[in-house]
């Protein structure tokens, strides 16, 4: 069972809005239905489920009803129709008390725009949803000051919020987040607020403490870059209020669902996220000692290639070798390949972006071998699959073009 | 045909007050003793202790609230009243005043806190409120004076009706202003109606409500000088006796020691209200 579960939700604003789910089955357009009954569709019959301890990013353009979307996981705003289930409890059906323990125990949320209270100073901030739940005074603040701590905020706890930067300020808000120990934590738009120095720096401090403290996280945002940079998977919602796809930030950019996502990610620098495993694939190889020169140069030429990787019989590299060297060895009679294994052969982890390996495959001989921290083999990556991704990515409006075509194309141009 | 008798505006009016008179006797004998209790606290605080007691008390308080300006100008200010001889009528009008302010925040807040939360309450009270504030202050004194005759009483229900409107606005406004993303993280972590009233809304809106608070002395000190129409005593009176009687010398004495308690509730009140802004 998934923390959180969202079966069929919609969110419809305006009068009497359960006329207008009937009408959005049929096929009817936002625009259309606003005009006939005045109710504006947030939430279009979202179904998704959020993982334990994974980054669910909601990525959406203003308007898209990400906002309304976050808010209805905590009933901010009420669900027009649908099943949220947190922990398998579905919370539309909850009473004011049951929610009540909901939202403090169970989840905690980071705003845009911080929602400080201006008149209490970062610790007593902190400390507010601590307090609201009813917990004794020695323990709350050493709670809140643990928080304060683990964002990196120590010696300002008694500074007054309006004194500190955008950046400053929301550490405050997710310490308060953080302070209640919740499960879940939602982030709405908690970044977008900050300078983009700030922002980044933000963004990688959540990474790390993601990797301490292991939260349900759901972050909202309309900025691709961040939810490909934070999110385990990502929902792209369409400004129909309709999740588009939702998937790992590699299938959203190398499988985009229809045209809407496709034209979203047109603009990212793929090279960051997609990683050599995708690009890289199967690569053949031998096993050493088990098999000779001959099995080498049989693979070889069966599979039309000049080299060929070498592991034990762990599956663990050992290197590479090239065919011009197994013909001079069989030349001499010799059998055993040890003596022309090269190991000069770069290396990388599948789960590096193609971007740090642009340079090395620029200048290496062979493709880039793919291990893992035990050093087994798992395929490689060529240069030429390297650059095709890359250059996937460009529009072809600067591809260059051979000195005879552009010849041709300017005598025809002087003709006309 | 006159069609003036058709719908007798005046005289329904006055009808109702008839029946308000002969039938709620009960409701206006207990107003009546509830602000004849207010009034003799505040008198008693203010008019028992010698005069010097009083202005120093006030000095300091202007020091710690202000700063030395204004505490001179009350040092002055009080000691030219005293010495002009109308330092007791002085302080009668000042006990009507906060008399008067008290029942005001006392209905005015709360109602400004339940109309911030309602827009049925907001839609019955607002033009409650334009009628009140436009209405010439001196009409309230005939109603005031049919229910509880002629006095003190009197004027501090005039009074205290006149100065409303701007502690229902200001609190509603300052609560309605509370940034919404304030109540929603107060929401999210749980608040009951009650924490959120008190830990989140009040105290974000609390430099609106004193500014309001602020509005209501005033508009109360300028009621209770009319109030002295209907036989509120303090300054109010004299300055009736230097207009009826023609003396120069008295309407411009107690005129001037309205004006030194204005400036000095003034000053105090909005100090009050930027030191809540900026507080921890």
């Amino acid at each position: 069972m998934d923390i959180i579960e969202v079966n069929d939700l919609y969110k419809i604003f305006g009068a009497s809005p359960k006329r207008a789910i009937p009408m959005i089955r049929n096929g009817m357009s936002k625009s259309e239905i606003l005009k006939k009954t005045g109710c504006t569709i947030a939430i279009n019959g979202a179904t998704f489920s959020v993982h334990k301890r994974e980054t669910f990013v909601v990525m959406g353009l203003s308007g898209s009803g990400k906002s309304t979307f976050i808010r209805c996981l905590n009933r901010l705003i009420e669900p027009t129709q649908g099943e949220i289930l947190i922990d398998g409890k579905d919370i539309m059906t909850m009473d004011g008390e049951q929610l009540r323990q909901v939202r403090r125990y169970k989840m905690s949320m980071v705003f845009q725009n911080f929602g400080l209270l201006p008149h209490r100073n970062v610790v007593n901030n902190v400390e507010f949803g601590l307090e609201i739940s009813g917990m004794e005074k020695t323990e709350r603040r050493r709670k809140a000051i643990d928080a304060i701590k683990l964002v990196g905020l120590e010696g300002y706890e008694s500074s007054l919020t309006s004194e500190l930067s955008g950046g400053m300020q929301q550490r405050v808000g997710l310490a308060r987040a953080l302070a209640n120990d919740p499960e879940i934590l939602l982030m709405d738009e908690a970044f977008s607020a900050l300078d983009p120095l700030i922002r980044t720096q933000m963004q990688d401090e959540l990474l790390e403490l993601q990797a301490k403290m292991h939260k349900t996280i759901v972050f909202i945002t309309h900025d691709l870059d961040e939810a490909l940079k934070l999110g385990d998977r990502i929902a792209i919602l369409g400004p129909d209020g309709r999740v588009r796809q939702i998937g790992s930030p590699e299938d959203i950019l190398s499988k985009p669902a229809d045209d809407y996502v496709k034209r979203f990610v047109q603009n990212v620098d793929r090279t960051r996220v997609i990683t050599a495993g995708t690009v890289g694939g199967h690569a053949s190889s031998i096993t050493y000692p088990n098999e000779n020169v001959e099995a080498a140069m049989r693979v070889m030429e069966r599979r039309g290639i000049s080299s060929v990787f070498v592991t034990d019989t762990d599956r663990r590299l050992k290197g590479i070798v090239r065919i011009d060297d197994a013909v001079e060895l069989r030349k001499k009679g010799e059998h055993d390949i040890a003596s022309i294994i090269i190991d000069d052969v770069y290396t990388t982890s599948p789960s590096t972006p193609i971007s740090d390996l642009l340079t090395t495959a620029i200048k290496t001989r062979f493709p880039i071998a793919m291990i893992d921290e035990d050093g087994v083999f798992h395929g490689a990556v060529s240069r030429a699959a390297i650059i095709a991704e890359v250059s996937k990515g460009n529009g072809d409006t600067e591809t260059p073009v051979t000195l005879g075509e552009l010849q041709d194309s300017t005598t025809g141009d002087e003709e006309k | 045909m006159d069609f003036r008798s058709w719908i007798d505006v005046g005289g329904g009016f006055a009808a109702v007050v008839d029946w308000l008179t002969a039938n709620m006797r009960w409701l206006f004998g207990g107003i009546s003793d509830f602000v004849i209790a207010v009034l003799n606290g505040t008198t008693f605080v203010l008019a028992s202790p010698p005069p010097i007691v009083i202005i120093v008390i006030f000095t300091a308080l202007a020091w710690y609230v202000t700063g030395y300006r204004v505490a001179i100008f009350t040092f002055l200010g009080f000691g030219l009243i005293w010495y002009m001889g109308l330092f007791s009528l002085t302080m009668n009008t000042l006990a009507l005043v906060i008399a008067s302010v008290f029942i005001a925040l006392l209905i005015g807040i709360p109602l400004g806190i339940w109309s911030s939360k309602s827009e049925v309450v907001w839609g019955i009270v607002r033009p409650i409120l334009d009628f009140m504030q436009t209405l010439p202050a001196f009409v309230y004194l005939i109603p005031a004076v049919l229910f509880f005759r002629l006095g003190r009483v009197p004027g501090v229900v005039a009074t205290l009706i006149f100065s409303l409107p701007p502690a229902v606005r200001l609190t509603n406004l300052g609560i309605r202003q509370v940034p919404r993303e304030i109540k929603e993280a107060a929401l999210s972590f749980g608040s009951t109606g009650r924490q959120m009233l008190f830990k989140a809304e009040l105290p974000v809106a609390l430099a609106t409500i004193m500014a309001g608070v602020n509005q209501t002395i005033m508009l109360a000190l300028s009621m209770v000088v009319i109030a002295g129409m209907i036989g509120a005593g303090g300054l109010g009176n004299e300055v009736l006796r230097g207009i009826t009687q023609l003396r120069i010398d008295v309407g411009f004495e107690s005129g001037i020691a309205i004006v030194i308690l204005a400036i000095f509730l003034d000053r105090v009140t909005q100090a009050l209200g930027t030191a809540t802004q900026k507080q921890t």
